[in-house]
């Protein structure tokens, strides 16, 4: 579970990201986050995956408390989250294969593990079969694909996907918005951070709204329920 | 740490070392330079420590006995000098060898030649445990029954040029010794930091998918250890040879030959253990350097 009470984020410069954001995100949903530029969203991220503090309120992240966790806490947090960026962050230089098993290592994972949970990710988002490929040689759609996999591999209760189709065709996004639903429908908890209003609106889901650091609206569809 | 663990982060450092081979080469190779130079001062420090201990072995304080006192009598103190702290050893001289001696030193003088043996008096030439407190020992005998105050003759000035020499020799070795080394970390540190560099977007993807900082710094520091490692070995057989080689020259130079030079057979192991250690610790200390602005994320 998420969730974020009264939290407010000032930047070292004096920018104000976040003003008294609360939200709260329950295990299992399917949240799309939306809002301008500047909104907030994300530094909500960055709060999230602990790259930030929050100045003030509080932030809990699958049990793990973000205002006062340990340094050390951190990457087991973090193990709880997977994410997925529009750049999809891949080893150019590592066969698909290889950027899992890179992956998995970093955790510590041992040799049967990963022998064990690589096939059965890229089986999920249908890449079985280009393990052996470099990045390069993949679309951008499957590229996508390989960064949902690689943050499957630690079994994560939560997904995070900033701007994931940012760099994807409309027709690639939504492919990567089915599957994203797809792992929902798994039982693993989403959270979509994007801009794109029809792709939004495409689905029946949770759509929260950011504006100058709060939430100005949350409920189904594009257009939600107006907070005061 | 598991043993998959230990066997990846080796692969991992030895792989980083050779496929970054010429920063690699050329950190090995500053390194070995660094090491030479601090071998250098710290073999040049134990050569003049062996020479300095040869020459306060022969700085000797004489204890003259009472004129009024017998061979025998005089003979019969040894124990009791023995006793004082700082002393050694301690050798009786009787008045005629002192006076047969002193003859030899002066055969072409006649006029010393007819000095009779009476004139010359009993002594002991004295060895000192430390020379640092031989004003403490000469005040010591001057209080030992048969000898007295003033019969005890010290080289105290010579005595203290030794040990102002022995100490700022120590001060200056350890001063370079600790320059080189804070030089050698900081250029282990940036080439390590370049290789970091290079694997920026692999620390920040480890970071993201939960990877622990231990985790990260592992390989980094096995390939500074391995670089270290690399350039002790190295740089102790040029050690050698280069030692070798000097040695041979001092040896083989007429006007230099008398210089006394400790044999590197003896000295090797000490030698080999420093430079293990420096180089291992420089390895190391570069490493964690270079990676610690790498796991601020």
């Amino acid at each position: 579970m998420i969730r974020l009470t009264d939290v407010v984020k000032e930047y070292p410069n004096g920018t104000h990201a976040l003003n008294g954001l609360s939200l709260e995100i329950r295990d299992g949903e399917f949240v799309f986050m939306v809002g301008p530029s500047g909104s907030g969203k994300s530094t909500v991220i960055k709060l999230l995956i602990g790259e930030i503090e929050p100045s003030e309120g509080r932030v809990m992240v699958n049990g793990f408390s973000l205002l006062n966790i340990k340094e050390w806490q951190i990457p087991y947090m973090r193990r709880t989250v997977g994410v997925i960026f529009q750049d999809f962050r891949l080893i150019e230089h590592k066969t698909v294969y290889d950027n899992m098993v890179f992956a998995m290592r970093a955790v510590g994972a041992g040799p049967k593990e990963i022998r064990k949970r690589i096939p059965y990710c890229l089986n999920l988002v249908g890449l079985e079969n280009k393990s052996r490929r470099l990045p390069s040689e993949l679309s951008g759609g499957e590229q996508q694909r390989v960064a949902i996999a690689r943050a499957l591999l630690n079994n994560p209760s939560t997904i995070i996907a900033d701007e994931p189709t940012g760099n994807l065709d409309p027709a690639r996004s939504l492919e990567i918005m089915r599957l994203l639903e797809r792992i929902n429908a798994l039982g693993t908890t989403v959270l979509v951070v994007t801009h794109e209003k029809d792709l939004v609106n495409r689905f029946d889901k949770r759509v929260v709204m950011l504006e100058r650091g709060r939430v100005v609206s949350d409920g189904k569809g594009w257009y939600g329920r107006k907070i005061q | 740490m598991s043993k998959h663990n230990i066997f990846y982060f080796a692969h991992e450092g030895a792989y980083n070392m050779f496929s970054h081979g010429f920063m690699s080469f050329a950190s090995i190779g500053i390194t070995v330079a660094c090491l030479i130079i601090m071998g250098t001062f710290t073999l040049v420090a134990v050569n003049a420590n062996a020479m300095l201990e040869e020459m306060e072995a022969q700085n000797q304080i004489l204890a003259f006995v009472d004129k009024g006192l017998s061979e025998a009598e005089a003979r019969a103190m040894e124990q009791e000098l023995r006793s004082v702290p700082n002393v050694a050893g301690v050798t009786f001289i009787s008045n005629v060898e002192a006076a047969e001696a002193f003859r030899s030193r002066y055969e072409d003088d006649e006029l010393f030649q007819g000095l009779p043996d009476d004139n010359f008096r009993h002594r002991y030439a004295i060895d000192l445990v430390d020379i640092g407190q031989m004003s403490q020992t000469k005040a010591a005998l001057e209080a030992v029954q048969g000898i007295g105050p003033g019969n005890v003759s010290a080289y105290e000035d010579e005595a203290a040029g030794f040990i102002t020499i022995r100490n700022v020799a120590g001060i200056v070795c350890v001063v370079l010794i600790a320059v080189l080394f804070v030089v050698s970390v900081f250029i282990m540190a940036n080439t390590i930091k370049l290789t970091t560099f290079d694997r920026r977007d692999e620390i920040a993807i480890m970071k993201m998918v939960g990877a622990t900082n231990g985790f990260i710094r592992w390989p980094f520091v096995y390939e500074g250890f391995l670089m270290g490692l690399f350039s002790a070995v190295i740089g102790f057989f040029l050690q050698w040879g280069l030692y070798e080689a000097v040695v041979k020259s001092i040896a083989t130079n007429d006007t230099i030959n008398l210089i006394t030079t400790v044999p590197f057979q003896d000295m090797w192991g000490y030698v080999a253990v420093i430079f293990a250690v420096a180089g291992m610790l420089i390895g190391v200390g570069g490493s964690l350097s270079a990676i610690r602005k790498f796991l601020q994320v």
